[in-house]
């Protein structure tokens, strides 16, 4: 994923600030890459780079640890994050059929972030509500039953929320000018 | 002290060096024990391959012979049925995920799997498991030689040569489970990365994964 403008120079300063603070052995790897991907939400190729040279620790062991690990995430997340479940109760009941019209929806797949960095796409295995089945997570907040004609529902939402916020700030900045 | 023990290994009598791990020990005498991962070096062995059990007087399970330092007195048994069942199923899930075009692979004959199929009269055609297709991209970068991840055996030789040959480290295992891979940071090709293409992993890859292209043609 291309790396926006600015972002270059956020991914440097965070990660070098990491590393003044911690101690740089083999086995300090992991916090390290945890503290960076709590910064700045993912770990870009960059950050990567920086802690190998940091720590001594070879290139491609470092992206041996960060794709070995499911917590660690290579791609931005996107602006909205959208988790499907697909635990035991939400795939009985179509849990992938939803998944794949996600899919479909927003052009990516599963484990992606759509290219101008909106939306992501993920699969849990279940977040606790299995009566609700199947379960998607938007951002915060937990919907249930969710068919295909739902995700439709859900994006609409999603994108009409957007545009409000993005008015809003429009006609603030409007406002602003007219002031 | 002295410095060798002596170990009965198929009612043989063989004489070791202390602190000498079986499996080692077996080879020397001509005691034919499969195994893929296995780095005579390494302090710690992997002990991933799951080839090399061997029964041990005393002992109530096999256990994998690289990892089982030799002791005064040990009576080793190289074949049992428990042995034999351990490895054919070891064997067998090497293979449900093996491109298995030997005669169009530049190991054909000087295989690893071809020898230990041989050694233990397996088959390389397996019926057990559900055959895995993979369609990993050939990684034919590098001027002399090419990378086939599609037979790749994942016993890690490879990335132990690149860490002794240069620091840095340009091979490494990278996902988990059923997906990973020996790749490079990032999964470049290797003439992308920063491989110097000194080769010393080609020569020790005991599989077609990682070949000469002069041997393929």
């Amino acid at each position: 994923m291309q790396l926006k403008e600015g972002e270059k120079e956020q991914i440097l300063s965070c990660v070098k600030d990491v590393l003044n603070k911690s101690s740089k052995k083999r086995e300090d790897l992991i916090p390290i890459l945890q503290k960076v991907q709590a910064k700045l939400g993912y770990l870009p190729a960059l950050a990567m780079e920086i802690i190998s040279e940091g720590t001594g620790v070879s290139g491609a062991d470092v992206y041996g640890l960060a794709t070995f690990y499911n917590q660690f995430r290579l791609i931005p997340p996107g602006d909205h994050q959208i988790k499907v479940c697909l635990g035991t109760a939400c795939y009985m009941v179509g849990g992938d059929i939803t998944l794949e019209s996600f899919e479909r929806r927003m052009e990516i797949k599963e484990g992606e972030t759509t290219s101008d960095r909106r939306y992501s796409l993920e699969r849990v295995a279940c977040v606790g509500c299995c009566t609700m089945a199947p379960v998607v997570v938007v951002d915060d907040e937990v919907e249930g039953k969710v068919t295909p004609t739902r995700v439709d529902g859900i994006m609409l939402a999603l994108k009409n929320g957007n545009d409000q916020t993005k008015d809003k700030q429009d006609q603030e900045q409007e406002d602003g000018e007219q002031q | 002290m002295s410095e060798h023990v002596t170990i009965t290994i198929d009612d043989r009598k063989v004489k070791a060096r202390v602190g000498e791990k079986l499996l080692w020990t077996a080879l020397e005498n001509d005691i034919y024990i499969p195994h893929l991962c296995a780095i005579e070096e390494e302090k710690r062995p992997n002990a991933s391959c799951r080839l090399c059990f061997v029964e041990i007087e005393g002992m109530s399970h096999p256990v994998t012979s690289c990892t089982k330092t030799v002791e005064e007195g040990m009576v080793v048994k190289t074949r049992s049925s428990r042995v034999d069942r351990l490895v054919k199923t070891g064997f067998e899930l090497l293979l449900s995920d093996h491109d298995l075009k030997c005669r169009e692979c530049p190991a054909n004959r000087n295989c690893a799997l071809q020898k230990i199929a041989k050694g233990r009269g397996l088959k390389l055609r397996q019926k057990r498991f559900t055959l895995i297709e993979r369609d990993y991209e050939l990684d034919d970068s590098p001027a002399e030689f090419a990378f086939n991840r599609s037979r790749c055996v994942l016993c890690g030789q490879c990335v132990w040569a690149d860490r002794r040959e240069n620091e840095i480290g340009v091979i490494g295992f990278a996902r988990r489970g059923i997906n990973r891979v020996v790749t490079t940071f990032q999964d470049l090709p290797l003439a992308e990365s920063i491989c110097k293409e000194c080769t010393v992993c080609v020569d020790v890859c005991p599989v077609g994964a990682l070949y000469y292209k002069k041997t393929a043609e």
